[in-house]
């Protein structure tokens, strides 16, 4: 990347996610207003101009907005039921509330000059953690130390049942971590990417690919920002289902 | 992985400026961490006193509503059924009856028909059994005329050639004559 730099393009592709002080100041708090903020408070604005005031006629026949929220809320559902199971259905607007902030942040994020707050790995972390520590908790809850035996894996021989309990103990706790860095991964690199290529149209030669190369990688951003909150949504789901649904796999 | 940013993006820490990627400055992870539960927070509130109940309760209707055209589609169209199967029954009767009323019509005429053949048969019989009669009556009195018109002739032949007719043999000799 700072090969940008040193042939003269001026190419800074990781300035956008730099966090910075909505007010002026150089410190940042764990209170201070910052583009974080913003871009969450905007997310949460268009969430609840999308529910709240596209179903308020509470039509028979539904608007257009209505569709919508009515769309999003029964993919959820079925997918929470589907993937959970009937005893699931009671954690969906947890999963509700997942799915919502990671797509409209991912959505908001392909704004021109705007901050992609699901781009930043303290962010999907705090996402997969809370989804983690309310799985592994639920699950001691839900099934007792019985929660345990899902990593005992009483199908394969017993002689390789160790080892399988081992790997299973292994990717259970793996499971925070790939699940948050997947999204911000995606987003971060496409947006880098995006912002490379688009660095390149100073040249005017290349310019007009330039331009045509951002479209298709802004259309396949699209495309990665909603498939990336579904991945995260229904792998949450099947985590659910490891608590919920008993110890099998 | 070093990336310059620029002096109007480095409102950020110090440490941050320089550093390749922002996603690994730690210490705007709190800040993050923060405002991501407030944010958390927000739509799960929007999402459970709001959303969930509305539009649960949309589609809830909704589907109570599909339901129930469905229904009352499915009697009307079973009260169609039932209409047109009255229909039928009603036609059927119908064409019974007219039937049952042509066949009597039929009889009656046929009866009407037959009796007065009857009765014409009869008449005819009667006049021709009187006509007979007549015939008969009339044979006779010719059969009479003739015997007197040959009494009377003989007589007068009798007279006119100069005999003295005698009645009784006269009659006597036309009998025995027209029996000839």
């Amino acid at each position: 990347m700072s090969e940008g730099a040193s042939t003269g393009f001026q190419i800074h592709p990781m300035d956008q996610f730099i966090v910075k002080p909505l007010f002026g100041g150089d410190h940042i708090a764990w209170y201070t207003v910052t583009n974080v903020t913003l871009w969450m408070a905007i997310a949460v604005v268009v969430i609840a101009a999308l529910l709240m005031l596209g179903t308020r006629r509470r039509a028979i026949v539904p608007s257009r907005s209505q569709s919508v929220a009515e769309l999003l809320y029964g993919f959820i559902h079925n997918m929470v039921e589907e993937v959970t199971g009937h005893d699931g259905v009671k954690y969906f607007p947890y999963v509700m509330t997942l799915f919502l902030f990671i797509l409209f942040s991912n959505l908001l994020g392909l704004l021109p000059m705007s901050f992609t707050t699901t781009s930043h790995v303290a962010v999907t972390m705090t996402l997969a953690m809370l989804v983690f520590v309310g799985v592994t908790v639920l699950g001691f809850v839900k099934n007792g130390i019985g929660f345990l035996s899902m990593f005992w894996v009483s199908s394969a021989p017993l002689v390789i049942r160790p080892i399988l309990a081992v790997i299973e103990v292994i990717s259970y706790f793996v499971r925070p971590v790939s699940h948050s860095i997947r999204l911000a991964g995606n987003l971060m690199a496409g947006h880098a990417v995006i912002k490379v290529i688009a660095g390149f149209a100073t040249l005017a030669v290349a310019s007009p690919v330039i331009v045509g190369a951002v479209t298709a990688i802004y259309a396949l951003e699209l495309l990665v920002a909603c498939v990336q909150a579904y991945v995260f949504t229904i792998l949450t789901c099947v985590y659910l289902r490891d608590a919920v649904g008993g110890a099998h796999h | 992985m070093a990336t310059e940013a620029h002096d109007a993006a480095a409102g950020a820490h110090g440490a941050g400026e320089a550093v390749g990627m922002p996603q690994l400055d730690i210490s705007t992870w709190p800040n993050q961490i923060f405002w991501l539960l407030v944010t958390l927070v927000a739509i799960y509130l929007i999402v459970t006193r709001v959303a969930v109940p509305r539009i649960g309760a949309v589609l809830a209707e909704r589907r109570g509503t599909i339901t129930n055209d469905l229904a009352a589609a499915e009697e009307l169209k079973l009260k169609a059924t039932e209409a047109e199967a009255a229909y039928n029954e009603a036609l059927a009767t119908a064409r019974a009856e007219a039937a049952k009323i042509v066949a009597a019509a039929k009889a009656e005429i046929e009866a009407d028909l037959a009796k007065a053949t009857a009765k014409a048969d009869a008449d005819i019989e009667a006049k021709a059994a009187v006509s007979e009669q007549r015939i008969a009556e009339i044979r006779a009195g010719a059969l009479e005329s003739v015997t007197e018109v040959a009494k009377d002739t003989a007589k007068e032949l009798v007279s006119v050639l100069g005999g003295k007719a005698d009645a009784r043999s006269i009659t006597a000799a036309v009998t025995a004559r027209m029996k000839g």
